[in-house]
């Protein structure tokens, strides 16, 4: 039996540092694992996923429609675009912010309203967290990405490993304390999850 | 000591545990990460190169010197590299040469979709393609070892998805690989006709038939059996996926070592199993060979050439599966493309230029840069490859002269695309006397490929200084007229319209030369912090010119247009091209 974990965002967000840090998380409870992160283009601002499937013994990299038991989206629109891809039955973690594309920005598109609602309404097991606004209360709003981490690595049953290492390993020293308080954050805020947006 | 690693830092791993010594590449994705990594190997000359074809030849030059040597490179930069390839194939080495092609199947950030296996099998050189981070250390090594045994290059084929997925990599010591001496010998190392002939016949005599009993021994080239109703054929991470989707069901003739093919092994696996699948991503190699020696199988007729593979494909292909039940959102929602950066400085010039957008043919190439064609700026009209957006553009002039459309041509490159393939180009305009427009975009950095220095940059691959390239004394070197060159700050749309407009109305060959760093270089950011712009929505009337520019950190909600400070860094194109005055600038710097 594998896990399969599809982490979507928007270039700049910090996906693939939560990525890394969380596989290596599950290498050391002695998974096998596989993360693929398809990324190019430098520019910030398009989308961004990555994958990671973990268990005995793991082939594809690749997680195809519907074939993922956990999306976890870093931006509301993200988890839109992603949807078809979580199992029916699966895990949505939906981090409740919205970043404009391009076409929005301009007027040439509309961003969605209540997406959240949607998703909610669409997706049993929905859960959304307000990561930004915990980062940003942090005084680092950079750091969303590792609340998000924290409050994945709880409801994935994860939190026995030793997270806190791996994010010293993973960042330069000067952001340590904060990027610690994010992820403490973000396990409190996985068990209070929002279950709807009123 | 296992670690978690990407397939290009297994391959430069590898590299470093064969004792290679000296490195090459040119950055593209998805190969980039391969010199990276080899750069943090004191032990290994590491080097970017200015194109693909220098780095395979400083390679091949450091092999047949006595090192063992690597060229790395993404799959249309090995086209650029095919000269060298084709005759080094016939010099052979003598410290081992390992190349490296990382292709695209899906084209995440590529041009085209090409398979480079078809390289090896032109250009006669053995070739490995592993499957996952593991196999890409440990081939790469025996890759050295081929080198040197069978006295070729040896061609190290990857795709995105082994060179960009993480799996578990058992890591060992660096051998210690000494410079071996080197004799001269020119029957070997000049390949003019007399030699070149001998060597073609020795290539088809000698060693291919070696090569290819190798492929039949190597335990790279590896059967499984399981269940012997299916037989399938795969190499790289097609192995995985079918894995993936058969499991224990099928049998697997695993394909390690890809040119020669292993003649034998097809032929025994396939007599022992009943129905024989050819499961590759793009074309048909080892189908078409297969077919050749009068084995039937199933292959492209089920699975598709184009893009990539995926167990999911496989699944619908092979076992006719439906399509899983998916969760479904009934709204519409809005594309996320890539966008030019908020304060990126290619935004100004082509701000400027897309003025004339209906006056003039413009000829891009391949970079950031190359996002100027999407709305609102729309300036391109053609790009095809590094370098054609000098080259593409003197075509095009010629024709629009013939055809008297009285349009003028602008054609774009960036500075590390200047130094790949533009210089040629440039050279090529004032020879053949085209007056065309050159518009080259210094940021001082390989932007979109993730920020490598180049030859302008003053840095090399470690952060060393390194001597500075003056783009603008090359331009005027190569002879341009200094009354026609204009080299400006395109955070500055006075001077950068004025610069557009002489080279628009120039009946001679101009070159405006833009130079501004990427505002995602690290220095530039910390220098940048603190700088911002703002709408003071009390004099804004909500026009949307700003809007115009396109950059990501301004938006218009319906109500008030507002500016993402935590985007801005304080460019001011906004402001200037504000008619209200309504934007405002702020330095917060301490
Ligand atoms: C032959 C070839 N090699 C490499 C690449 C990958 N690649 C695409 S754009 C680019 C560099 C662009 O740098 P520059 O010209 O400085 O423009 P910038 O991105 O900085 O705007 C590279 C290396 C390619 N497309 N073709």
């Amino acid at each position: 039996m594998t896990t399969s974990i599809l982490l979507v965002g928007v270039g700049g967000q910090g996906t693939i540092l939560v990525s890394k840090i969380l596989s290596q998380g599950l290498m050391k409870k002695g998974y096998d694992v596989k993360m693929s992160e398809i990324h190019g283009m430098s520019q910030r601002g398009g989308s961004v996923t990555t994958q990671i499937k973990f268990g005995e013994k793991v082939y594809s990299p690749s997680i195809g429609m519907a074939e993922a038991d956990i999306l976890v989206s870093f931006e509301k629109l993200e988890a839109a675009r992603y949807l078809p891809f979580l199992k029916k039955g699966g895990t949505l973690i939906v981090n409740d912010t919205e970043m404009y594309p391009l076409p929005v920005l301009t007027g040439a598109a509309e961003y969605p309203k209540g997406i959240i609602d949607k998703l909610l309404e669409t997706v049993e097991d929905t859960r959304v967290i307000k990561a930004s606004e915990i980062a940003e209360e942090l005084g680092e709003p950079r750091c969303q990405n590792i609340v998000i981490l924290g409050s994945m690595v709880k409801s994935l049953g994860l939190d026995e490993i030793d997270w806190i290492e791996l994010i010293k390993e993973n960042l330069p020293e000067r952001v340590h304390e904060v990027n610690i308080k994010a992820f403490e954050k973000g396990l409190e805020a996985a068990s209070l999850y929002v279950k709807t947006e009123a | 000591m296992k670690m978690l690693l990407t397939g290009n830092e297994a391959i430069a791993r590898g590299a470093y545990e064969a004792g290679c010594l000296v490195a090459c590449a040119y950055p593209g994705t998805p190969s980039t990460e391969i010199l990276e990594n080899v750069s943090k190997y004191k032990e290994i000359k590491s080097e970017w190169s200015t194109n693909e074809k220098v780095a395979l030849e400083v390679a091949a030059g450091a092999a047949i010197a006595g090192a063992r040597a690597l060229a790395s490179m993404k799959h249309v930069g090995l086209n650029v590299a095919a000269d060298p390839l084709f005759t080094i194939a016939y010099e052979g080495v003598n410290g081992g040469l390992v190349i490296i092609t990382a292709d695209e199947p899906g084209m995440h950030s590529s041009q085209n979709e090409q398979d480079n296996r078809i390289y090896a099998y032109h250009a006669k050189i053995a070739m490995v393609e592993p499957s996952d981070s593991q196999e890409c250390k440990d081939f790469v090594k025996e890759a050295f070892n081929i080198s040197e045994t069978y006295d070729t290059p040896v061609l190290v084929r990857v795709t995105t998805r082994v060179c960009h997925s993480k799996s578990i990599v058992e890591l060992e010591e660096r051998i210690d690989a000494k410079v071996k001496d080197y004799a001269k010998d020119t029957s070997k190392y000049i390949m003019v006709p007399a030699n070149s002939k001998r060597k073609h016949v020795e290539i088809e005599n000698e060693r291919i038939p070696k090569l290819r009993d190798y492929s039949n021994s190597t335990l790279l080239n590896r059967i499984e059996y399981n269940s012997k109703k299916i037989g399938i054929i795969t190499s790289g991470i097609s192995y995985h996926h079918a894995k993936e989707v058969f499991g224990q069901e099928a049998s697997y003739l695993k394909i390690g070592f890809s040119y020669p093919l292993p003649d034998k092994l097809i032929r025994e696996f396939a007599e022992q199993v009943e129905t024989l699948y050819v499961i590759e991503e793009n074309e048909p190699y080892i189908e078409t060979f297969v077919r050749s020696m009068g084995i039937d199988c199933i292959g492209k007729d089920l699975l598709p050439l184009c893009g990539e593979l995926s167990p999911e494909i496989i699944r619908k292909a092979l076992l006719k599966e439906e399509d899983q039940e998916a969760y479904t959102l009934d709204m519409s929602i809005p594309m996320r493309p890539p966008a030019l950066c908020a304060g990126c400085p290619h935004r100004g010039i082509f701000y400027e230029v897309g003025k004339y957008k209906d006056k003039i043919i413009s000829t891009t190439d391949i970079g950031c840069y190359t996002l100027g064609m999407a709305p609102p700026l729309g300036v391109g009209d053609t790009c095809i490859c590094m370098g054609a957006g000098i080259t593409a553009g003197i075509g095009f002039d010629r024709v629009n002269e013939l055809a008297e459309r009285g349009k003028k041509v602008f054609g774009f490159v960036g500075d590390s695309t200047f130094f790949h393939s533009g210089i040629t180009g440039l050279i090529d305009a004032v020879y053949n006397g085209s007056d065309m427009t050159v518009v080259i975009l210094d940021n001082r950095i390989t932007a979109m490929t993730g920020h490598q220095e180049n030859p302008g940059t003053g840095k090399n691959i470690v952060g060393l200084e390194a001597p500075m390239v003056d783009i603008e004394t090359l331009v005027k070197a190569i002879g341009v007229k200094e009354e026609n060159i204009r080299v400006v700050d395109p955070y500055k749309l006075d001077e950068t319209k004025k610069a557009v407009k002489d080279a628009y109305e120039s009946d001679e060959l101009f070159v405006i030369i833009t130079k501004q760093p990427c505002a995602l270089i690290k220095e530039v950011q910390r220098e940048r912090r603190g700088l911002h712009c703002q709408v003071n929505q009390e004099k804004c009337r909500k026009c949307k010119a700003c809007l115009r520019i396109g950059c990501p950190a301004i938006s218009f909600d319906g109500e008030i247009v507002t500016i993402d400070e935590t985007q801005c860094n304080g460019c001011t194109i906004c402001l200037q091209v504000c008619p209200f005055n309504a934007i405002e600038y702020f330095d917060e710097r301490r």
